[in-house]
Formats: structure tokens, C-alpha cells, sequence
């Protein structure tokens, strides 16, 4: 009973937080609701009840997403608070046009991160399609206000773009679930519930032409909110206009919310026979998300957009992953935190770098380290992570994928991806690498030290995935491999 | 009962058709308000009598929302904005009913691959909801105002919820209104956005916001 409880807590602050006119309280209760998620998320370890007629509940998987979601939260959490007293609330002039702006009034800011953590909450704990579908459109919009928090008009481009992109890509998914519906009732079923427990079972007779054509609508659907390329057009806009630590959640946490999505559906097809099917289609969106990515980054003037584009190869490395089959299930779960984990860590450093330098342009920044030894150093560290390098996480969950590639037998696609993830590291370690070091050009200010809460919640994220490079505790280890079987055997 | 169903198809075909050559902003809403409160009837009809509750009280939802609320609030987001009151098109009204043609055709064409025999009212249902959804994307795509593209997403969402009609009342009660409230609050939110790109642009032509890109002008590099 604990479960509803919090989460009930946690939607009331979330409303409470426009109402709230004392900014310091307000800054509290955001932290107080992060770390409020992660008691929920205890609970939701060890609690196997089903919620509100089934429609809510956990499975293994279900808890991966949401200890990845509640830590990832809790960082920005702490990182928004410092953010939050740093900005002025004055008009500021904006650097990229010398105009003036303001930003979002900051009650209806904190209101939406909550409101955005409780949706995706909701989203990983649904066990039913059509609720699914409602929590994931529910994220779009709590995000909208979050994305155009400075009030220019580039972030309300980008906002405009995120809302109409993201509507109707997910309107497709829509349509995606009435097509599953479809497909239990056109061979003359008798029910056409959309539980995943009922649709995972083997004894369900399916309309194969009308399943495939559902998986390739959740997979457009969900794949327009995941950044599968090519329906990530939204993305890098969204993520360069938004604050980092905005940008932060949406690479960290909604993008493994819609990837969730799509495992779900994924789960259904390979109990239907159809596992072939969908995995093909999961490698081809994973490799040209890849392929698209390694484009866009080569090249790239603005730090923030390369590393929405990054966003959008480590999400086509998931969706690879998913397809290759149950021997690489576990490399993507663990991928979803290292992933998460870093990126967060990365946006939070960008924030830090736009704060100071006051431009996203890779070529006028130059001399992190020596400006800002801290973010320097959490800037040369999350590109090493990001690229797969040892002896990180991401190097590990990258190289299990890798292996499990070439046990399938998909040789062809790990050439790619390969090929994919060299030009990427090249590209990247020519701008990082520029960008920290050097001689800073900007003018000598008196200088301040970085704030805590500035490169704390980054250098926490940082240390977690350094340490899964080399230690996997045995119980999150033991965890993972029974969350991968029970992917491949749902309940 | 067969004939009201008929009736109302007919309604939808023909404000699909009206959508696509209206010029005026102000009787396209009313064009689309017709037709969601069209959409919310027939998923009356499909069941028949007697009405079970849950089907009436969700048809009665979607009946008001896309009927009244849905055009109000995007009335109010076209007073606002100071823009005027015509659609502007990229491609030209006879064009966009050529292709409205060539839609309904591929509709009925995609109606004859997608079998569903066990429910043969849904069955004469599939190419109109292919159809309305088709010309959904098409409008959102050819037009070049913010509101029109709010338009043609719910005209989409109309498509789907004929689709739906026949099978989202199996679903739980709760899952029908999560998702009617999903699309009341997104149209709410993109009102809101109407307003603020009216007013920070003075004027809502998408094809115009297009600052946000990859490769930017080398000349303003240092």
C-alpha cells in the first residue's frame, strides 16, 4: 500500500510546487520529492501487488527503469536547486541575438519537473498498453513547459517542434494499440484486454498481419519519443534550447521510457512467433539511428547538439541491442544506466560550460580545464565514458553487445556499428579535446570557485559508472540476468 | 441503426472533403468541430442499443470535447493571435483535393488488405478512418499555419478514434478517459503555444521558425 501512497505525495507536491510563492521552499520540496521517488523506489523492490484493477504494477524490468529514473531525478534534483539560485530573474540578454528574455516563472518550472517525474513514473509502472500510451503522452506534454523555460523564440521553436513531432508520432502508437486489439479480435477472439501479462502468454491466437502492423506503428510511435533516427527531428532542437539539467532528464530518463515502450511491445511479438520480424526491424532502426548520429556529430558547431546527437546513438545502440535477442539483454539493461548516467552527467557539465562561456559554440570555447578545473575534468572524463572507453561502464555494456552480435551471427550489422561508434569517438575527441584544453580567451573575472551543487550531482554520476567499469556487484549482477530472462519469458 | 452509422460515415466524408478546400480559419473549426462530434456518435452506433453506460458516458466525453471544447479553445488561440484569418497553403486547394481523392482511393485499397472478419461493421469502418487520418497528416504537412497543423492533428486523432470505435470500449474505463484527457490536454497546451509563438513572432507561419539547424551560415564564425 506504500507504493500509491508515495506516489500520491509526490503528485500533490508536484501541484503544490505552482502555488508555493517562497523560492527556497520551493527548491526544498524538489529534492524532497527526488529523494521521496527513491523510498518509492525501494518499496517497488520488494512489493509484487498489482495496483487499480492491474493496471499498475512491477515487474523486474519495471524496477530497472525506475531505480535508473529515481537516481537520475534525485542528481538533477540537487543540480536544478543550485541552477535554480544561480539564475536572475531579471530580463538577461540573450547571447546568441543580444535581445532580451525572461525566463519561465519558476514555480510553474519546478511544478513541471515534478508533474514530468510522477508521468514517467506512471509510465514504467503501467501493465496495460492503452495506459501506457496515456502516461507516455502525458511526459510530452509536462515537458513542453520545461523545454521552453528561457522565453526566446529559438526554445519556442524547438517547443513548437517537440509538441507537434512528438503528438503525432505518438498518436501513431495509438493507432498501434488499437491494431494489437485488432489483431487478438479479427481471428474471432473474445476479448481484446491489452494487459501484457494476458498478451505475453503463449496460448493467444494472433492475426499476424495485423500484429506486424501494430509492432511497425509502436515502433514509429515510441521511436519518434525515443530519438530513433528518422523520426529524432525534434530532438536535437529540444535538447539544445532547454536548460541542461532539462535536457538532462529528457536524454537520461523519457528516452528509456519510450525505449520501454517499445520492449514491451517487442516482448509480445517474440511470444507471437513473430521475434524475428520485429527483431529486424529493431536492428535497421538501431544501425540507422547509429549511422545518422556519426553524420550529424562529425562537424557539429554546438556542444549541446552534439550531444543530443549522442542521445540518439546510444538509443540506436538499444534498440540494436533489443533486436540481437536474449543474449544481449543483459548488456542493454546495463547500458540503460551507464547510458543514463552518463549523459546526465555530461548535460550537467554543459550547463556549467554555457554558464560561463556564455555560448554553445564548440570553436569559441576553449580552456574548460583551466577556467573550470572541476567541469574540465568532468568534461574529459564523460567523453572517455560516452565513447566506450575503458575503463568505464559504458565500455563494458558496449563490448557485450558487440560479442553477442557476433555470437548471433550478425556480422554485417556489428561492422557498422563498429564503424559507427569509431567515427563517432574520432569526431568527439577532436571537439571535447579542443574544447578543454588551450588557453581560455575569456576575460580574467574575479574568479569563483564552481558551486557544490554545480559539479557534485555530475562527479556522483561519473563515479557510479567508473565504478560499473570494473565491479559489478554480484546482487545487481544476479538481478540483471534474472530481469533478462524474464524478458525473454515474461510472466 | 445501420442507416444512422451510414449517415454519419457520409458526414465524415464529406467535412474531410470541405476541410481540405476551406480557406477561411474560422469555418475550418467548425468544419473539424462537426466532424469530432460526427466521430463521437458514431462509436455510439457501432454497438447499437441498448447503450451500455460506459460507451454512452464516453461517447457523451467525446461528443462535448471535440465538439464544443476543442473548437473554443482553438477560437480563443485564433482571437488572440494577430494574425489574419486565412489558411495558407502550400499547396493550392485544387491540388489538395486531387490528393484527398487519390487517399480515399489508397483507404479503400488498404481496406481490402486489412480483413477483420469477425466484426463487420468495423470492417466498412478501416478505409474511412485510413482516410481521415491520411488527410490529417496531409493537412499538417501542407499548410503552413501553427493552428492548421493543430488541425490536422486532430483530424488524425478523429481517424483513430473511428478506428477505435469498434474495439476501445473492451478496454478499461480508466484507459478511455487517461486517454480522451491526454488529448484535451494536449490541445490545451498547444493553444497555449499558439498564443505565445503569436505573440513573439507576430504570426504563426511554421515554415518561418526554422532558426534551429545543424549546419548554420559559416560566415557569422569567427
Amino acid at each position: 500500500m506504500m507504493i500509491p501512497i508515495l506516489f500520491f505525495t509526490i503528485c500533490v507536491g508536484a501541484l503544490a510546487a505552482f502555488f508555493i510563492r517562497d523560492d527556497n521552499s520551493r527548491r526544498r520540496l524538489l529534492v524532497a520529492a527526488a529523494l521521496l521517488h527513491i523510498v518509492l523506489t525501494v518499496f517497488a523492490w520488494f512489493d509484487d501487488t498489482t495496483y487499480v484493477f492491474g493496471l499498475f504494477g512491477v515487474d523486474s524490468l519495471s524496477r530497472w527503469f525506475l531505480t535508473v529514473t529515481s537516481f537520475l531525478f534525485c542528481a538533477a534534483a540537487f543540480y536544478a536547486k543550485g541552477y535554480l539560485k544561480r539564475q536572475s530573474h531579471a530580463r538577461q540578454k540573450d547571447f546568441e541575438e543580444n535581445l532580451l528574455f525572461l525566463d519561465a516563472p519558476e514555480p510553474v518550472f519546478t511544478g513541471c519537473l515534478l508533474l514530468f517525474l510522477s508521468c514517467m513514473t506512471l509510465a514504467i509502472f503501467c501493465r496495460h498498453f492503452g495506459m501506457l500510451w496515456a502516461a507516455m503522452e502525458a511526459t510530452t506534454l509536462a515537458t513542453a513547459p520545461l523545454i521552453y523555460f528561457h522565453r526566446h523564440h529559438r526554445s519556442l521553436e524547438a517547443v513548437w517542434k517537440y509538441l507537434l513531432i512528438c503528438s503525432v508520432g505518438i498518436a501513431l502508437a495509438l493507432l498501434g494499440n488499437l491494431f494489437l486489439a485488432a489483431a487478438l479480435k479479427a481471428e474471432g477472439g473474445s476479448g481484446a484486454q491489452l494487459f501484457f501479462r494476458d498478451l505475453t502468454s503463449p496460448s493467444v491466437h494472433w492475426n499476424s498481419a495485423w500484429l506486424k502492423a501494430a509492432f511497425i506503428f509502436f515502433l514509429v510511435g515510441y521511436g519518434t519519443k525515443m530519438g530513433l533516427s528518422p523520426m529524432h527531428t525534434w530532438l536535437p532542437d529540444a535538447h539544445s534550447e532547454a536548460p541542461s539539467v532539462v535536457s538532462a532528464l529528457l536524454s537520461g530518463a523519457l528516452l528509456n521510457c519510450a525505449f520501454l515502450a517499445i520492449l514491451r511491445i517487442h516482448q509480445v511479438c517474440v511470444a507471437a512467433g513473430l521475434g524475428v520480424f520485429s527483431s529486424q526491424l529493431l536492428i535497421l532502426f538501431g544501425l540507422i539511428s547509429m549511422v545518422t548520429a556519426a553524420v550529424f556529430i562529425v562537424g557539429q558547431t554546438d556542444y549541446k547538439r552534439m550531444l543530443a546527437y549522442s542521445s540518439i546513438e546510444h538509443m540506436g545502440i538499444l534498440a540494436l541491442g533489443a533486436g540481437l535477442g536474449p543474449i544481449a539483454y543483459f548488456a542493454v539493461l546495463l547500458h540503460i544506466l551507464n547510458h543514463s548516467f552518463t549523459k546526465a552527467a555530461l548535460f550537467f557539465t554543459a550547463g556549467n560550460i554555457l554558464g560561463r562561456y556564455q555560448t554553445k559554440e564548440i570553436a569559441k570555447v576553449s580552456g574548460v580545464l583551466q577556467e573550470l578545473p572541476v567541469s574540465g575534468f568532468l568534461w574529459l572524463c564523460g567523453f572517455l565514458a560516452i565513447t566506450g572507453m575503458p575503463p568505464f561502464g559504458l565500455f563494458i555494456s558496449e563490448f557485450l553487445i558487440l560479442k553477442a552480435g557476433f555470437d548471433s551471427g550478425h556480422i554485417f550489422a556489428m561492422i557498422v556499428y563498429l564503424a559507427a561508434l569509431a567515427v563517432i569517438f574520432m569526431a568527439m575527441a577532436y571537439t571535447f579535446l579542443n574544447m578543454a584544453q588551450g588557453k581560455s580567451r575569456l576575460q580574467p573575472k574575479a574568479s569563483q570557485p564552481e558551486a557544490r551543487s554545480a559539479v557534485l550531482p555530475a562527479l556522483a554520476l561519473c563515479a557510479v559508472v567508473f565504478i560499473l567499469g570494473f565491479y559489478i556487484p554480484p546482487q545487481i549482477n544476479d538481478f540483471l540476468h534474472k530481469a533478462a530472462v524474464s524478458m525473454e519469458a515474461p510472466r | 441503426m445501420y442507416w444512422w452509422l451510414n449517415a454519419f460515415v457520409i458526414c465524415i466524408v464529406l467535412t474531410n472533403i470541405m476541410f481540405l478546400a476551406s480557406a477561411r480559419l474560422g469555418s475550418c473549426i467548425r468544419i473539424i468541430a462537426f466532424q469530432g462530434a460526427a466521430c463521437g456518435l458514431v462509436s455510439l452506433f457501432v454497438y447499437g442499443y441498448p447503450f451500455s453506460p460506459s460507451v454512452f458516458i464516453l461517447a457523451v466525453a467525446a461528443v462535448i470535447l471535440k465538439g464544443i471544447v476543442f473548437p473554443v479553445l482553438l477560437r480563443r488561440s485564433l482571437e488572440v493571435s494577430r494574425s489574419n484569418r486565412e489558411v495558407e497553403v502550400f499547396i493550392g486547394y485544387p491540388l489538395s483535393l486531387l490528393s484527398g481523392l487519390v487517399i480515399f482511393i489508397i483507404s479503400l485499397w488498404l481496406g481490402t488488405k486489412l480483413t477483420f472478419t469477425s466484426l463487420p461493421t468495423l470492417q466498412a469502418l478501416i478505409p474511412l478512418a485510413f482516410a481521415t487520418m491520411l488527410i490529417g497528416l496531409f493537412v499538417i504537412i501542407t499548410r503552413v499555419k501553427a493552428i492548421t497543423q493543430v488541425l490536422g492533428y486532430l483530424t488524425l486523432e478523429n481517424g483513430i478514434y473511428i478506428f477505435g470505435a469498434g474495439l476501445i470500449f473492451e478496454q478499461p474505463f480508466l484507459v478511455e478517459l487517461a486517454i480522451l484527457l491526454d488529448i484535451f490536454v494536449a490541445v490545451f497546451v498547444m493553444g497555449i503555444a499558439i498564443f505565445h509563438i503569436s505573440n513573439e513572432f507576430d504570426h504563426m507561419d511554421t515554415h518561418k521558425m526554422s532558426e534551429l539547424s545543424d549546419y548554420k551560415d559559416q560566415e557569422e564564425m569567427p
